[in-house]
């Protein structure tokens, strides 16, 4: 094989490895010990160090609970291997689920028309914005500071790079809402969108019909972000936006160390021209019957080329159909369900803190420290098995010592009576 | 078809006629037939500038998505909104109700370059 290669050694083979990074030494091993003797040496040191532990730490990851069925659904050959259908003859099973897809979120999102699924929440922001571009003619793109700092992170990618300007607009420092008289005065006839994000990064409901009013008068659209979807279970569909993109990762996708997760936008019929992405639309065959199919492809890249809406050409399916499996499960009920518990134990958690905000939450805030610093919480807590919140001092050195904190239906009373005490409460 | 004998045309088939220093803008009957039936105009706003052998737009059909060139320079006076809701006009009466913009040009040098109805047909008639 090294001869195959063109190279001499195995050493000469792995050269472009860092010297740093290289081992230098054998595995520490003992002699001739077997596979399965090691994969159970590390798994019960993963019992030691990895499972059991409680989580409240969200920031636009969720801990949720993921129905044994997802995994089941999407594990299936036809599904696991099939390629993007553009043959509708032969992908039948795949558009149909795609379109269930779609249907459920706009009827969680209030939008008439979303697409077949985005990468993430945060590469789908950007992708809302470029369209408010498009639809308005405009360049300038204004973004609340509220709105996850790695979403706004992606989001100056993308614009740098199109030459669009972006400006953020900040916060009300005592309710954590958006502050409307900042986003008043920035606003402009340059401006081709107004972004916010409900709950926001810091977990409070913004007033999304007061902020969509000012974008209108002004001419603007307003882009509606989502991290946790489980919220649109019980908060109203952002029906005054004009473009709506999430994350649903919080639908029976694993957190995974940050991804793959699957992400939508969903728009007033309007804009659909303007969508990018994919779209599966109902249709009739020759013989009469109910069938589906990709639809108004001429915005994509395969067709339309340099001048498509998005270089996203195909979508997240497979990710995206544990989304479309998990919305089935629970059902309208269910999730209705599955958001109230979120909210009382959210709740129950907040009523035993400090909170830094005086908005409405849903199963997430901002806590203040007492006296004990955010790290030193959590290092406590971590000892006794649970992993604290996000110290916000990273993203917002404003907040000082501040912790995000979640709580969701997979939190017990007991670990949050936990927090409360590490808190000095 | 009769092509207006008035009309000056473009080898990428559009048509353009002028009144005064307002040049209206269209695609060809041929154009048209070329594309098929038409389901989407995607033109300028008023106020912007087009120049010469430039996209402005494009016109979608069932088919193709196909870019539309200013034949003339100038800003754009007025565009025609009825399309956005009725495309298919561009394939019942394409010299005439579905034009699609009016550009403001200065003086009539680009017109008088462009092809005269009986080039254009030659052209077509070599073309097809």
């Amino acid at each position: 094989m090294l001869a195959a290669c063109g190279v001499r050694s195995a050493e000469e083979l792995f050269s472009q490895i860092p010297a740093e990074a290289v081992l230098d030494r054998p595995l520490n091993l003992a002699p001739g010990i077997s596979e399965y003797e090691i994969v159970d040496y590390f798994r019960s040191l993963s019992d030691k160090t990895a499972a059991g532990y409680a989580c409240f730490l969200g920031a636009g990851v969720y801990n949720h609970y993921r129905p044994v069925l997802v995994d089941t659904v999407v594990s299936r050959g036809e599904f696991l291997t099939s390629y993007t259908p553009y043959q509708s003859e032969i992908s039948q099973g795949t558009l149909v689920t795609i379109f269930e897809f779609q249907t459920m979120l706009c009827q969680l999102t209030g939008m008439d028309v979303a697409n077949a699924s985005m990468y993430d929440a945060s590469t789908a922001a950007p992708e809302a914005a470029m369209m408010a571009v498009r639809v308005t003619g405009r360049s300038k793109i204004l973004v609340a500071k509220s709105v996850h700092p790695e979403y706004r992170a992606v989001q100056r990618t993308y614009a740098k790079n199109q030459g669009l300007p972006i400006e953020e607009f900040g916060y009300d420092a005592e309710s954590g809402e958006i502050d409307m008289a900042d986003l008043e005065s920035k606003i402009d006839k340059q401006t081709a969108c107004v972004m916010i994000q409900s709950p926001n990064f810091f977990g409070v409901i913004e007033n999304v019909r007061k902020a969509a009013e000012v974008a209108h008068a002004h001419g603007a659209l307003l882009v509606f972000i989502f991290a946790e979807a489980a919220s649109l279970g019980i908060l109203e569909p952002p029906r005054d936006a004009d473009i709506v993109a999430g994350e649903l990762q919080s639908f029976a996708i694993s957190p995974s160390y940050g991804g793959p997760y699957a992400g939508v936008i969903a728009a007033k019929e309007k804009f659909v021209r303007q969508l990018p992405g994919r779209l599966v639309g109902q249709t009739t065959d020759s013989a009469g019957n109910r069938a589906f199919c990709l639809t108004l492809a001429t915005r994509e890249q395969h067709i339309r080329r340099e001048k498509a809406t998005s270089n996203i050409c195909t979508n997240q399916a497979l990710i995206a159909l544990m989304a479309t499996v998990f919305m089935e499960i629970y059902g309208k009920r269910g999730l209705r369900e599955l958001a109230t518990q979120n909210l009382s134990k959210a709740h129950y958690l907040g009523s035993k803190l400090k909170r830094r905000f005086t908005g409405n939450y849903f199963n997430e805030f901002v806590a203040v420290t007492n006296g004990i610093s955010a790290g030193e919480i959590n290092r406590q807590l971590l000892s006794k098995k649970i992993v604290g919140g996000l110290p916000l001092a990273r993203h917002y050195p404003e907040l000082g010592d501040a912790v995000l904190l979640c709580a969701t239906e997979m939190n017990k009373r007991a670990d949050m009576d936990k927090v409360a005490e590490a808190f000095g409460v | 078809m009769n092509y207006p004998e008035s009309y000056r045309y473009t080898k990428e088939h559009e048509w353009v006629s002028l009144d005064g220093d307002t040049a209206t803008v269209g695609i060809t009957f041929h154009a048209q037939k070329e594309l098929g039936d038409i389901v989407y105009v995607d033109l300028p706003k008023t106020g912007t500038d087009v120049e010469k052998g430039k996209s402005f737009g494009s016109v979608e059909s069932v088919k193709a998505v196909s870019d539309i060139y200013a034949p003339v320079s100038g800003e754009v006076v007025e565009v025609n909104e009825e399309l956005s809701n009725t495309p298919e006009k561009l394939n019942e009466d394409p010299h005439g109700a579905a034009w699609l913009i009016k550009v403001k040009v200065d003086g009539p040098g680009d017109f008088n370059n462009l092809l005269s109805v009986s080039d254009y047909q030659k052209y077509v008639g070599a073309e097809s």
